[in-house]
């Protein structure tokens, strides 16, 4: 691809990276980093196999939003571990910012390491809490999201919360695939400190869109039934 | 050439065993890739060739594996190979797990089970403490897991639940501890080739189940049990153990056995392992699997190695204390 084909943000990391290398001490919270999640992808496929099941869609490096259950802390490393190298630096996880903030090794590795963006549980001030999102999105970042908003313990998936359908609506060309994470509560229930070695898989879905004239409602629900139709394939 | 192997050291006369191996490895795989490379056209035979072809390939690819493992491990030194064994029946025991309905209550009993028993018992293995290691996981360990879970407090299926994690623990750790244990007999004026033992019983038992297969795949008979398994009936299992019994027979040079005594030990290790096939056949049938990791498809994402080593498990323990008891190794 020549040069000029690139998109302008994408020179700007280039040229940005470039400096960041050229300064030695940088390279060695880099080098932590990398091997931080080298050793937890390895833990995690040691653990659960990780295994990526690709129904309705190739892995590919378009920008996407990946959407899915939520049951554990554990499912934000699940799927991060299960997309194939390529996918994984381009996409990043969305965390609650009051958990995974709340001590400095928490906050690193979701910064360092999964490279996540933060957003607010309970909207404070004027601000939208969708805006580190949107500006994500608009950085050409692809997302995973939990829509479900909270782990649930509950065999089916709560009912989805709104920020689907707002970021659809704001960037409706970005792919929307569902995601059916199964397996991930036996490893590590709510509670419990160490993990249990249990086979686990994600699989990812056709992609879904909002269609003209959608319902709000409507559209989650259709949203929800997709990643629960994952869940027999 | 008997001659020669015999003047061989035990170091030199297992070596030997692996590059006929890996020599029948190679030759099988060259005819396969060859047999692969002939045009066959588009009809309903030439499907069914190239489907049995795939076949034996996974077939190939898995016993590359396992005699890579085998090699990996008597190279390297028993601790190695225990080492090896061990992982083999962590990922055994995942595979278990994952088809067994667990609850939240089991967490703590499953963390014991991976991280505190399997270690231990390899652990014993490997410093071949042979009297604590027959009896800790029947003893010690069946009575302590169930006190784990009863104190997680949740008494919905206790039994069951409890059985299944204890039966997965029988499969996979105890009875896949005793193949490494194998390595660690010792015979007197046999010297230190417990290799051939462990080649020995895998040779035999896979032998056994494979003539089966073949057997009732070539002559279908009424299955003795067709809710279990619709290819086990007693005309094919006598035909397999009877040739496992006789390989061993023939294979009597490599152990410290005479050819009697070689052909009784086969005989027990394939009744013991096919009957261990079964079994795990009637444990998949409960959960309403084919396999324990279905080719790519399964939703756990197993890459079934429980398939191929359950009758392994089975036949491990009783053929180790029957030459243990027998020969007093």
């Amino acid at each position: 691809m020549p040069a000029a084909a690139l998109p302008e943000s994408a020179c700007r990391i280039f040229v940005y990276s470039m400096n960041a290398a050229s300064r030695a001490p940088a390279i060695i919270p880099a080098m932590r980093a990398k091997l931080m999640s080298l050793f937890l992808l390895g833990l995690i496929r040691f653990l659960t196999g990780a295994q990526a099941r690709w129904y309705g869609c190739p892995p590919k490096a378009e920008q996407r939003i990946y959407f899915a259950n939520h049951q554990s802390h554990a499912d934000l490393v699940m799927i991060w571990a299960a997309l194939p190298h390529e996918l994984r630096g381009i996409t990043r996880p969305i965390a609650a910012k009051d958990y995974w903030t709340k001590t400095p090794f928490k906050q690193w590795i979701t910064t360092a390491v999964f490279n996540a963006v933060y957003v607010e549980r309970e909207r404070t001030g004027d601000e939208d809490p969708l805006q580190p999102l949107f500006d994500a999105l608009e950085h050409g970042d692809s997302l995973i999201i939990f829509p479900e908003g909270t782990r649930g313990n509950a065999e089916e998936p709560q009912p989805f919360k709104a920020g689907l359908y707002n970021l659809t609506c704001k960037f409706p060309e970005v792919v929307l695939v569902p995601a059916w994470i199964n397996n991930v509560q036996r490893v590590m229930p709510k509670g419990e400190v160490v993990p249990v070695p249990i086979l686990c898989s994600v699989t990812f879905g056709a992609p879904i869109r909002l269609e003209p004239g959608e319902e709000r409602r409507a559209f989650l629900d259709r949203a929800r039934l997709a990643v629960m139709a994952l869940r027999d394939v | 050439m008997n001659q020669f192997l015999r003047n061989l050291t035990a170091e030199q006369q297992v070596s030997a065993l692996f590059i006929i191996v890996f020599g029948l490895l190679f030759i099988a795989s060259a005819t396969v890739f060859m047999l692969s490379l002939r045009e066959r056209g588009e009809s309903v035979q030439a499907d069914l060739v190239r489907g049995r072809l795939d076949e034996v390939r996974a077939l190939l690819r898995t016993s590359w594996a396992m005699t890579i493992v085998f090699w990996v491990g008597w190279a390297s030194g028993e601790r190695v190979a225990t080492t090896l064994f061990a992982i083999v029946a962590f990922f055994a025991l995942r595979e278990f797990i994952t088809l067994s309905p667990t609850r939240r209550g089991d967490h703590r009993s499953l963390v014991l089970a991976f991280f505190v028993v399997l270690p231990i018992q390899f652990w014993l293995v490997a410093t071949a403490h042979f009297d604590l290691f027959t009896v800790f996981i029947p003893v010690y360990v069946f009575l302590a897991i169930p006190v784990v879970s009863a104190l997680a407090d949740d008494p919905a299926r206790f039994l069951e639940r409890n059985a299944k994690l204890q039966w997965g623990i029988m499969v996979c750790v105890y009875g896949m501890s005793h193949v490494p244990a194998l390595l660690l007999l010792q015979f007197p004026k046999w010297g230190n080739k417990g290799a051939f033992l462990v080649f020995f019983l895998v040779f035999v038992v896979q032998t056994g189940t494979l003539v089966q297969h073949l057997v009732s795949r070539r002559w279908p008979r009424p299955p003795r049990a067709p809710n279990v398994s619709q290819s086990f009936n007693w005309t094919s299992w006598s035909v397999g153990v009877a040739t496992g019994s006789v390989l061993g027979g023939v294979l009597s040079g490599i152990t410290p056995f005479k050819p009697g005594q070689a052909m009784a030990m086969a005989l027990i290790a394939c009744v013991a392992g096919s009957m261990g096939h079964l079994v795990m056949k009637a444990l998949k049938r409960d959960r309403g699997v084919p396999n324990w990791g279905a080719q790519g498809q399964s939703v756990t994402g197993a890459s079934g190695l429980l398939d191929r080593v359950d009758a392994l498990c089975f036949a491990a323990p009783v053929f180790f204390h029957s030459v243990r008891w027998y020969f007093g190794a």
